[in-house]
């Protein structure tokens, strides 16, 4: 359970390796013992990702999980669920790729929208489920301000993010009624693996910087959020601009 | 209200998960969850709900005034035990009352009165119900003379984890059940009806002695100097100034008025319920209404109120309840919430009272409703909240840091063998809960063996581990 003051005692984390994932559960771990489930590709990195937390105390379990295989996520999240409520879910997986070979490759574009969306939705799918029998519990979704504008460099995995935002924008409204929040959390880009060998954009920020905002709005039951939080007027002006103006920038 | 029941009666014969669906919190507003909350309309719609429960159990709930989480069953059926207000039977010779568990003490007080009849143990509010006070074994300002509201109860029926009507008593065959039932936040089952033994009382009015003091130990020396001398002691102390004059206060000391101490004009009604609610508050406040500068004032005000007087009568709702006097008080904390710290201490850790209130003062959270009382000897159940010492509560608005401060109070309390009352707790852990209640393990083993598959549950007994 959450407690009174906003801690809570147990965190799933889909995308096990994420660094944003993982910096939400190392701010938890710092108040409290938490109990933490990661799910994701198993290997060395979810190993090492499952060793780092236990290091801050966390109970650690591991579930094998690949964002891709859409018909094994009731059965992933039914274990996750296994040993006890979740308090707070972090739907943190995602593929960057190469985006030129996004929009001209068959396979890479098929693979992209794979993970980021249908896997996004399945996942979300099986969590509400659960989460409505719960009758509690917050659930983040990390999605990205590439899907709020698409822009010429990175389209396809903008389009796949402006899919599960919608997604999670209508899953907000949906387990209201059953005392679940949703929060969608749109953070700009992020200096990680992900990104490795991009050059930052302006507002650029650490997976830390974004853990922060998800802890606030699981805190204050934000139901959407920007990281870092200028980011939402930035995204504001650059929805509004005519294409002329707006394909001539440099983002 | 009637066509209500009616429907209810109906909704009740299905199962649970048909029932409507409706978020629950406690007092402080912290935690809201959902559950499917069941309107009984008689005792067998209880058994009903019991027989019928889900895997996320059923509790029973009464007037939400438990700050924290103990009434809330995330996902679960709760009972709204409100509905059962019967009040069965007053013994007036024998003076005794048999009525309904979700029969608030307000409603009591105001049909015993009149026979002069008095309950024994009255919380800093009225409205609570008579299952919730025996859930949480309350206590009140006559601690030290009367003990908790288990103390006075003389028998219960208490619908079990098997469906079946066990009637306890606190000496009979089933007197394990009844002391885990008294003080296990309604984990052991459902109370129906209890019996509760009276005081007699010739006026309903009390007749009180201030006393206003420099700084807490002053406040808690002339506390232990004269509490014996009356039924009623309570403090109010100042948790915003520090310095020389940290924990100045004020000390209630209160009798029951005898006919003889009233005033002519009240001698003419002397058992008058006279408790009135002048405003109910609205909902529209936001948060940090309670901020250093208006609890600075509100503290300094309530400072200045109750200078040093003898033989003051005040009413039910002067003396005893003063929050009562607003009704939906909680409202005006804004809608983050707030939780109420209150810890008891030994009698001979008076050093803690004292490190508490600085690290309060110190700390930049605000507290205006601050109230400090020595309890008297504790009773045989093995989750009661009160043991002989000193009992310190703070109201503090939810803000970032506060889980901090509260985890250092926390300590001070666990290295001073202290606990934490459950009724007002929502933030603790579950190594610590173990820490402060020592014959937790045995209670469990009751509870275990009254209910083998845990089918009472609440969200307070899933955090805690309980």
């Amino acid at each position: 359970m959450i407690d009174g003051v906003g801690n809570p005692q147990s965190l799933l984390l889909l995308g096990g390796t994420s660094e944003i994932g993982l910096a939400v559960a190392a701010r938890y771990a710092a108040n409290r013992p938490l109990r933490v489930v990661l799910a994701g590709r198993p290997g060395e990195r979810l190993d090492a990702a499952a060793d780092s937390l236990r290091a801050k105390g966390c109970t650690v379990s591991v579930l094998p999980f690949d964002a891709r295989a859409p018909e094994t996520h009731e059965e992933v999240v039914g274990k996750a669920f296994a040993d006890g409520d979740i308090d707070v879910t972090v739907v943190a997986f995602g593929v960057l790729g190469d985006q030129e070979k996004a929009w001209t490759d068959v396979s890479a574009a098929r693979e992209m929208v794979e993970a980021n969306y249908t896997g996004a939705v399945t996942v979300g799918v099986a969590l509400a489920d659960r989460l409505k029998r719960q009758g509690h519990g917050s659930l983040v979704a990390i999605s990205s301000v590439a899907g709020e504008r698409p822009r010429r460099s990175n389209f396809v995995y903008g389009s796949t993010k402006a899919g599960m935002d919608a997604f999670y924008t209508g899953l907000t409204e949906a387990l209201r009624p059953h005392g679940v929040k949703v929060s969608v959390v749109r953070p700009g880009f992020v200096k990680s693996r992900m990104t490795e060998g991009l050059s930052p954009a302006p507002l650029a920020q650490t997976p830390d910087e974004v853990a922060e905002v998800i802890v606030t709005v699981v805190r204050t039951g934000a139901e959407q959020a920007w990281a870092p939080a200028p980011m939402r007027w930035v995204m504001f002006v650059l929805r509004h601009l005519p294409r002329a103006l707006f394909r001539r920038l440099p983002v | 209200m009637d066509s209500g029941r009616g429907r209810a009666a109906t909704l009740s014969r299905v199962k649970p998960a048909e029932h409507e669906l409706r978020p629950l919190h406690g007092w402080g507003r912290t935690s809201p969850t959902m559950a499917h909350l069941i309107t009984p309309s008689g005792p067998e719609d209880v058994i009903t709900a019991i027989r019928s429960a889900g895997e996320r159990g059923v509790l029973a709930r009464g007037l939400g005034r438990s700050y924290g989480d103990p009434a809330q069953n995330a996902g679960g059926a709760v009972i709204d035990m409100t509905a059962l207000d019967k009040i069965i039977h007053i013994d007036v010779d024998a003076a005794t009352v048999t009525c309904e568990a979700g029969v608030s003490l307000d409603t009591l007080m105001r049909r015993l009165l009149p026979y002069g009849l008095w309950l024994p143990v009255l919380p800093g509010t009225r409205q609570v119900t008579v299952g919730g006070a025996i859930g949480s074994d309350i206590h009140g300002k006559a601690h030290h003379v009367e003990g908790s509201f288990g103390n006075h109860v003389l028998g219960m029926d208490l619908v079990a984890a098997d469906g079946e009507v066990h009637t306890l008593t606190p000496d009979g065959p089933d007197s394990d059940l009844f002391w885990a039932t008294v003080g296990g936040m309604g984990l052991t089952g459902v109370v129906l009806s209890a019996t509760l033994s009276l005081n007699r009382v010739e006026t309903a009015y009390f007749k009180v002695d201030f006393v206003q003091t420099q700084n807490l130990d002053e406040l808690i020396a002339v506390q232990e100097e004269q509490d014996h001398k009356y039924t009623e002691t309570v403090a109010w102390f100042d948790a915003v100034t520090t310095g020389a004059h940290l924990g100045r206060g004020t000390i209630m000391f209160g009798n029951h008025a005898t006919l003889d101490d009233l005033p002519k004009k009240l001698r003419a009604q002397p058992l008058k319920f006279d408790a009135p609610q002048l405003l109910t508050v609205p909902d529209i406040f936001p948060p940090g209404m309670l901020n250093k500068v208006t609890a600075k004032l509100f503290n300094e005000v309530w400072y200045r109120k109750a200078p040093t007087r003898q033989g003051v009568i005040q009413n039910i709702t002067g003396f005893l309840h003063p929050l009562d006097i607003a009704g939906e008080w909680n409202r005006g904390y804004g809608p983050r919430g707030f939780l109420q710290y209150q810890y008891v201490v030994p009698l001979d850790r008076a050093d803690v009272v004292r490190s508490s209130v600085r690290m309060i003062a110190e700390s930049g959270h605000v507290s205006a409703l601050n109230v400090l009382k020595r309890f008297g000897p504790g009773n045989r159940a093995p989750l009661s909240f009160p043991t002989p010492g000193w009992t310190l509560a703070v109201d503090m608005p939810v803000r970032p840091g506060l889980s901090q401060l509260c985890d250092r109070l926390d300590e001070l309390i666990l290295d001073a063998g202290g606990r934490l009352y459950l009724a007002k707790e929502s933030r603790t852990t579950p190594e610590a809960v173990q820490r402060m209640y020592p014959r937790i393990d045995e209670w469990r083993k009751v509870r275990a063996s009254a209910d083998p598959t845990g089918i009472f549950a609440s969200d307070m007994s899933r955090r805690l581990q309980l």
